[in-house]
C-alpha cells in the first residue's frame, strides 16, 4: 500500500474517532498539532487504526512513533507482512 | 451492542427529559474510558448519569475517609471497579503462608468497603466479580492447590456472592460471567493495559456499562415483568394449523430439541415470576392443543397467564394483554420468529422490547441469554405465584361481566383483608412493592429491605400492610402505607402504594378507614397526604380529592380525623 493511501485512510480514522472533520494529517504531523489528540484519545486512535487495517502493532513500535509518518510506516510494514 | 466510539458520541447528546442518576466510579485502575462508556450507555437507555470519577487507584482513600469527595458528591450508586491484574500483583506480594487465606482477606476488605460506604450514604454499592485468570503457575494442578491464584480468585468470587446475599444493598457486577461469554481476548488488551493501566479493551467497555446499568435500572424499578410468546416456529417448529399435533417439531422430532430447551428456560423464568402470555395468529382451540395434549411440551396451559390466539393484529392483541395485566409496555418482551410481525409490533408499540431473534431456532436461547433481558434486583416468595394470580383475575373478569351493578359484583366477591404492620416476614414483599410499583404510588419513594426493617422497628413510623383475598383466591400483600408523625397529632402519609391488580375493589376506602381508626387510636387529629407526580402515576392524581381530603395552600392534602366519614366498601377485616 502507498504511503499516500495509508495517510488518507488514517486521516479518515482520526476524523471519525475525534469527531472533527477539519483534521488534515501529513507525515510530519505530531500530536500537539491536532486538537484533542491527547494520551487518552491516542489509545483509541491506535486501536481504531489497528482495526481499520486488520493489523496489530507492538507496544515498542507504538512508543517509538514521533509523528504520523512513523505510524504510516508501521502500517505499511505490517500490512505487507500479512 | 453499541461500540465504544458510538457511546462516546452519545455523551455529547441532549439530556433534556432524561432521568438523572448520581453514580460514583471508584477504581483501582484507569477509569476514564469506563466513565465515558457508562455515560454514553446511560444516554442510550434514557438515563442522564451524573458521574463522579475518583482519582486513579484511590479506593481505600475515598471510601475510608468520611470527608472525601466521594461522600461530598452523595451518589445514589457507588461502583467499585477492581481488576484481576491488580489482584494478581497483590497476590504475588502476599507471603506464601498467607496465600491460603488470601480470598478471605480480600472478601473481608470488600465487606469493609461496603460497611464504610453504608455508614456515610444510603447508596447501593456495586462491585465486580473478578474475571478469571489462570496465571499458569501450577497448570491444572491449581485446582488442587489452595496456594494458587486461580484457586483463591474463584474462592473470592464465591465469597463476594455470599456477601451480596447478606448485604441487601450490595450488588455484583458479574464481569467474570461477561468474560465467560465473550472470552478473554475480547476482555483484556495487553497493550492498553501496558500503555495506560486499563485492564479492559475498548470492545469490552460497552458490555461492562450495560451490565452495571442493567443493575441500576432494575434497582430503580425498570425491569421486565412479562414475556409475550408467538407459537408457530417460536414455541415449536412448524405450523400447528398445517402440520397438526403429530407434525410439529418439539422433543425428539426434527429440530424439536431447540424448542424444548427454549421452553425449559421460559418455564424457569415463569417460576421466578415472569408472566408468560401467548399471542398467536391461530384458531384458539388449535393453538391450545399442543399445550393440552402434546407429550413433549414443557409449557402447559397453567404456565400461561393469558392465552390470546385469534386473527386480529398482534398490536391489538398485545394492547389487550397489557390492559388485563395492567403493567407498562416497557416491562414487556415480545418474542416472535417473524421479522414482519416484529416490525409491526415495534412500530405500533414503541416501548415494548422486541429482540431480533436469529433465523435459526437453534440460536434463540443463546442469543436471548446474551441480552440479559430479565435482570432483577430482588425476589420474593410471591413471584412464582404470579401466573396463578392473573389466571384468577381473568375468572373475575368473567364474573364481573354477569353483574350490571358494581356493588352487587363486589359483594359477591366476598373480599377479606388482613392488616399487619411491617415485620421480618412481609418486609421483602413490602420492599419489592416500593421498588416495582410505578402506577398506584403516591410519592414513589423506593425502600430497600434494610430500610423497611428499620421502619418496622422505629417509633416514628406507623406501618401498614394489607392483603386481599376473595372467593376466587388470594391476591397476597397488595397495599402498603407508611405514616410518619411529623408533628404532635399530625400523621403524614409517607408512602401509599397499591398493586394495580386490585383496582376498583374499594380497597382504597378500606385502607383509609383503617388509617382513620389508627389515627383515632393514637389521638391524632389530622392526616396529611401528598401526591408527587411522575410519568407513570397519573392514575392517582386525584386520589386524595376522591377520598375527601382538602387541598391546602402548600399543595398538600389534609383530612380531619374527627370529621372524616367512614366510607362504604365491601371488604371485611380478617
Amino acid at each position: 500500500m502507498e504511503q499516500s493511501q495509508v495517510l488518507e485512510d488514517i486521516t479518515k480514522v482520526f476524523i471519525k474517532v475525534l469527531g472533527n472533520k477539519n483534521i488534515k494529517l501529513t507525515p510530519d504531523t505530531v500530536a500537539a498539532d491536532v486538537e484533542d489528540w491527547d494520551s487518552l484519545n491516542h489509545i483509541q486512535l491506535v486501536v481504531a487504526v489497528e482495526k481499520h487495517f486488520g493489523i496489530r502493532f507492538t507496544s515498542t513500535e507504538i512508543q517509538s512513533w514521533k509523528n504520523v509518518g512513523n505510524m504510516c510506516e508501521s502500517v505499511m510494514k505490517r500490512s505487507a507482512a500479512k | 451492542m453499541l461500540s465504544f466510539a458510538e457511546l462516546k458520541s452519545l455523551t455529547k447528546g441532549d439530556v433534556e427529559g432524561l432521568k438523572k442518576i448520581k453514580l460514583a466510579i471508584v477504581a483501582d485502575s484507569a477509569s476514564q474510558f469506563l466513565h465515558i462508556a457508562l455515560k454514553g450507555f446511560g444516554r442510550s437507555v434514557g438515563l442522564n448519569l451524573d458521574i463522579y470519577e475518583a482519582d486513579y487507584n484511590q479506593i481505600s482513600a475515598e471510601v475510608f475517609n468520611p470527608d472525601s469527595e466521594l461522600y461530598a458528591f452523595k451518589p445514589e450508586y457507588v461502583c467499585i471497579f477492581r481488576s484481576t491484574e491488580r489482584l494478581l500483583k497483590h497476590f504475588y506480594k502476599t507471603d506464601k503462608a498467607a496465600r491460603p487465606v488470601f480470598a478471605e482477606e480480600e472478601a473481608h476488605y470488600a465487606a469493609s468497603l461496603y460497611a464504610a460506604i453504608k455508614e456515610q450514604l444510603k447508596a447501593k454499592v456495586i462491585i465486580n466479580s473478578f474475571p478469571e485468570l489462570d496465571d499458569s503457575v501450577f497448570g491444572n494442578f491449581a485446582n488442587k492447590n489452595a496456594y494458587s491464584f486461580p484457586y483463591q480468585l474463584r474462592k473470592l468470587n464465591y465469597l463476594l456472592m455470599e456477601r451480596a446475599i447478606a448485604d441487601h444493598d450490595l450488588f455484583i457486577n458479574d464481569m467474570n460471567a461477561l468474560q465467560g461469554r465473550l472470552g478473554r481476548p475480547v476482555v483484556f488488551d495487553p497493550k492498553m493495559y501496558l500503555a495506560a493501566d486499563m485492564p479492559y479493551s475498548l470492545d469490552f467497555l460497552p458490555h461492562i456499562a450495560k451490565n452495571v446499568l442493567d443493575i441500576v435500572r432494575s434497582v430503580s424499578g425498570s425491569f421486565k415483568k412479562c414475556a409475550i410468546l408467538d407459537l408457530d416456529n417460536t414455541m415449536w417448529g412448524g405450523i400447528i394449523g398445517d402440520d397438526g399435533i403429530e407434525g410439529i417439531q418439539i422433543g425428539d422430532l426434527g429440530i424439536g430439541k431447540a424448542f424444548t430447551e427454549f421452553q425449559l428456560w421460559l418455564k424457569q423464568l415463569k417460576e421466578r415470576g415472569i408472566i408468560l402470555a401467548v399471542c398467536s395468529k391461530n384458531t384458539d382451540h388449535i393453538a391450545r392443543e399442543p399445550f393440552e395434549r402434546h407429550p413433549d411440551m414443557v409449557l402447559h396451559l397453567d404456565d400461561i397467564a393469558l392465552f390470546v390466539a385469534n386473527w386480529e393484529t398482534k398490536v391489538d392483541n398485545i394492547m389487550y394483554i397489557q390492559n388485563i395485566l395492567n403493567i407498562g409496555f416497557d416491562s414487556m418482551v415480545f418474542l416472535d420468529d417473524n421479522p414482519f410481525e416484529r416490525g409491526m409490533v415495534r412500530n405500533g408499540i414503541p416501548d415494548i422490547t422486541v429482540p431480533e431473534l436469529p433465523e435459526d431456532p437453534a440460536e434463540y436461547l443463546e442469543y436471548l441469554r446474551s441480552l440479559n433481558l430479565f435482570e432483577t434486583a430482588s425476589i420474593s416468595e410471591e413471584d412464582g405465584e404470579r401466573t396463578k394470580l392473573y389466571q384468577e383475575e381473568s375468572k373475575r373478569v368473567q364474573l364481573q361481566q354477569k353483574f350490571t351493578d358494581e356493588a352487587e359484583y363486589l359483594k359477591h366477591l366476598e373480599m377479606v383483608s388482613e392488616v399487619r404492620p411491617f415485620d421480618s416476614f412481609n418486609a421483602p414483599r413490602v420492599s419489592q412493592l416500593t421498588l416495582r410499583s410505578n402506577q398506584f404510588n403516591l410519592r414513589t419513594i423506593r425502600y430497600s429491605l434494610e430500610e423497611i426493617l428499620d421502619m418496622a422497628g422505629s417509633a416514628d413510623y406507623h406501618t401498614f400492610t394489607f392483603t386481599l383475598s376473595d372467593k376466587f383466591g388470594g391476591h397476597g400483600l397488595i397495599c402498603v402505607v407508611v405514616l410518619k408523625e411529623t408533628a404532635p397529632g399530625i400523621l403524614f402519609i409517607d408512602t401509599w402504594i397499591m398493586s394495580c391488580r386490585v383496582l376498583k375493589r374499594g380497597m382504597e376506602r378500606f385502607t383509609l378507614n383503617t388509617l382513620i381508626a389508627a389515627a383515632k387510636e393514637k389521638g391524632c387529629s389530622t392526616i396529611i397526604g401528598e401526591y408527587l407526580p411522575t410519568k407513570k402515576n397519573g392514575i392517582v392524581a386525584n386520589h386524595y380529592r376522591d377520598l375527601g381530603f382538602t387541598l391546602q395552600s402548600d399543595g398538600l392534602w389534609a383530612l380531619s380525623v374527627q370529621e372524616a366519614a367512614i366510607t362504604e366498601n365491601f371488604i371485611t377485616a380478617k
